[in-house]
């Protein structure tokens, strides 16, 4: 069952669940940190409306930077005003920032330890009909392994926000992933939300007959969070009981919640838009085989690169949807001792 | 700031101390960039010792002016002109790329006092000094920024991008003055075989900046041009500065196989021989 203390949505299984893209959450999230610093910059590489960051541009003029197609430009530029007391935001699409300017990041934001939040929109391939050339499914493999990086990855519109302002207020480079589709809004402003802190969204004992224990754990990021929900509430009606963890931050990881989750159940599931290798699926991977060596699935792309379709349908095809999902925790269980 | 004779004559000493420095770190490093840093070591000079508002002794005094060095693997002459300016011992200079050294074989700005970036990947810098820029104008602060390039590094497309931005802000960035270490030589060879890159006064200029040329091994002449860029109100100065890799050590001038290699003991012997006796005019000291 849900956990209470989520204060999720209570409409969350509702077919009328009101839907908006992650980087609605970026654009208020933006806004609402210029207002409360006014050191906070955005620089935008000629995506301004789409990644969001228009309405701090209108309500900021002076401290928003058009720098044009030029991501290498984009992040050294923004390097600069972060060494100087500034805190940038540079917004693009993932496959270009941080996928073009990738070094730039590296030597002179992430090693010159420079104030910098790259904020990536449409990473993911529910970025849907522009294809595989603008669907980032790599992007966080490649921020998570850059030392003195921060990744997170909120599951909806109302987590971005808060994780815009509370990257804003925190020291130091942060990789932000937003997505382009809308998708569903299931956590509220009460939601609790810490970088670095995984949230227990579900929670259920272990079915019919069994222990009270849930028997899966399923990690989740981003707008697949809910898809795991849904799927948990499934599996519970047909007598597998799940626990699901909103794992926005990848880096730093939530080892211990991470950790007792895996105890409990003695089984994963990770669940990402995103590669299986390197990922949220990874980051688990490698942390659990060094503490406690768990079953694991991975949900996300299979080593494959995206292509044009609406967001949900591609979501099905490459094998992240609900049904999958739920496939992937009976597997999951059977490889249990 | 005019440059009186007896401040000049300074200059031209430091200068040649820092070229000696230079030649004893690298010998001692067994590895690095030798022609670059040489070639610019009176810009340098002239920079740290005349040009620049800053305190060596509180290297983050908000209201020093700002150097950025985007070519980093020149980082021998910042770091022998930092260390003869007092930020940091002279005698720290022999560990230069040793394990455990604040002197990184490409200079890292949490490492020593003094930098203002981190550098080494080619074509970022002049983005960097935007950047810096652009802060200091929304502090409205009168610090000027000043940002070393090579001109192989304008093979980046990042360098382009950088360009044409600064080209856009226009008066914004008039706190910008760039200066291209124009020597004429990359690692592969010569630019001009390499990647042509003339004109690149023609260059700049189309891209909306101020653009002086000067003979960078003449430190009155590179004074002279500083002061008028900070005159220039409408647009970013780059300062093209014609110098001489390895300049001051005979056989290593104009020889682009100095590039990326150190002198071998017996040739910095030779160098270091020279530099004392200004090329033979004078009669060294240590002799």
């Amino acid at each position: 069952m849900l956990n209470k203390n989520a204060k999720l949505n209570p409409k969350l299984f509702d077919a009328d669940l009101a839907e908006r893209p992650t980087r609605d959450g970026y654009g208020e999230g933006l806004v609402a940190a210029g207002e409360a610093d006014p050191n906070v910059v955005v620089l935008c590489a000629d995506l301004t409306e789409s990644t969001r960051s228009e309405a701090f541009a209108k309500r900021f003029p002076d401290r928003f930077f058009e720098v044009g197609v030029a991501e290498q430009n984009l992040a050294t530029i923004a390097s600069g005003l972060g060494v100087s007391g500034k805190i940038p935001f540079i917004s693009s699409y993932a496959t270009f920032s941080p996928g073009r300017n990738w070094e730039q990041i590296r030597t002179t934001i992430s090693y010159n330890d420079s104030n910098v939040k790259v904020a990536g929109a449409h990473a993911g391939v529910s970025v849907g009909p522009d294809g595989a050339t603008h669907q980032a499914i790599e992007d966080v493999a490649t921020m998570r392994v850059m030392a003195n990086m921060k990744v997170i990855v909120p599951c909806d519109a109302t987590e971005a926000k808060k994780a815009t302002m509370a990257s804003a207020k925190m020291w130091g480079p942060v990789y932000l992933r937003f997505g382009r589709a809308a998708m569903p809004e299931f956590t509220t402003e009460a939601t609790p939300f810490r970088v670095g802190k995984a949230e227990v969204f579900w929670e259920s004992n272990g079915g019919q007959g069994k222990s009270k224990k849930p028997q899966v754990a399923i990690i989740g990021c981003g707008s697949l969070v809910h898809y795991a929900l849904r799927a948990a509430k499934e599996l519970e009606e047909e007598g597998i009981g799940t626990m699901v963890l909103n794992n926005h931050t990848i880096k730093p990881l939530d080892e211990d919640t991470i950790l007792a989750a895996a105890e409990t159940c003695g089984a994963v599931v990770t669940v990402e838009e995103h590669q299986v290798s390197g990922g949220l699926g990874g980051a688990v991977a490698e942390f659990l085989a060094r503490t406690m060596p768990t079953p694991i699935e991975f949900i996300g792309m299979q080593g494959v690169f995206g292509e044009s379709g609406e967001p949900k349908e591609l979501i099905s095809k490459y094998g992240m949807d609900v049904p999958d999902i739920k496939e992937a925790v009976k597997r999951v269980l059977k490889r249990k001792k | 700031m005019e440059l009186h004779e007896k401040k000049e004559q300074f200059l031209e000493e430091m200068a040649n101390k820092i070229r000696q420095d230079i030649i004893a770190m690298l010998v001692e490093a067994k590895s690095g960039h030798s022609a670059g840093p040489l070639g610019m070591a009176d810009i340098f000079t002239a920079l740290y010792f005349h040009i620049l508002n800053h305190d060596p002794k509180n290297p983050n005094w908000p209201e020093r002016d700002r150097v950025v060095l985007s070519n980093g693997h020149i980082c021998p002459v910042l770091y022998a002109t930092l260390a003869n300016a007092g930020y940091f011992p002279v005698e720290e200079l022999m560990t230069l790329r040793k394990l455990g050294t604040r002197l990184q074989g490409h200079p890292h700005r949490t490492a020593l006092p003094g930098l203002e970036t981190t550098s080494g990947p080619l074509g970022s810098g002049l983005s960097e000094a935007i950047g810096i820029a652009l802060a200091l104008r929304l502090d409205n602060k009168k610090n000027r920024v000043y940002c070393l390039t090579s001109d192989g590094e304008h093979d980046e497309g990042n360098t382009w991008e950088a360009v044409m931005f600064a080209g856009k802000q226009g008066s914004k960035l008039n706190n910008l003055t760039a200066i291209m270490d124009r020597n004429n030589i990359q690692i592969d060879g010569f630019t001009e075989n390499v990647m042509p890159l003339e004109s690149i006064r023609a260059k700049y200029e189309a891209f909306n900046w101020h653009v002086l040329e000067v003979n960078g091994n003449d430190i009155a002449e590179f004074v002279a041009a500083v002061n008028e860029a900070k005159a220039i109100y409408e647009k970013p100065t780059m300062i093209i500065a014609h110098t001489i890799p390895g300049k001051g050590v005979s056989f290593m001038e104009n020889d682009f196989t100095w590039h990326g290699k150190p002198p071998k003991p017996e040739e910095a012997k030779r160098a270091l021989h020279e530099l004392r006796t200004l090329e033979g005019r004078i009669k060294s000291e240590h002799e």
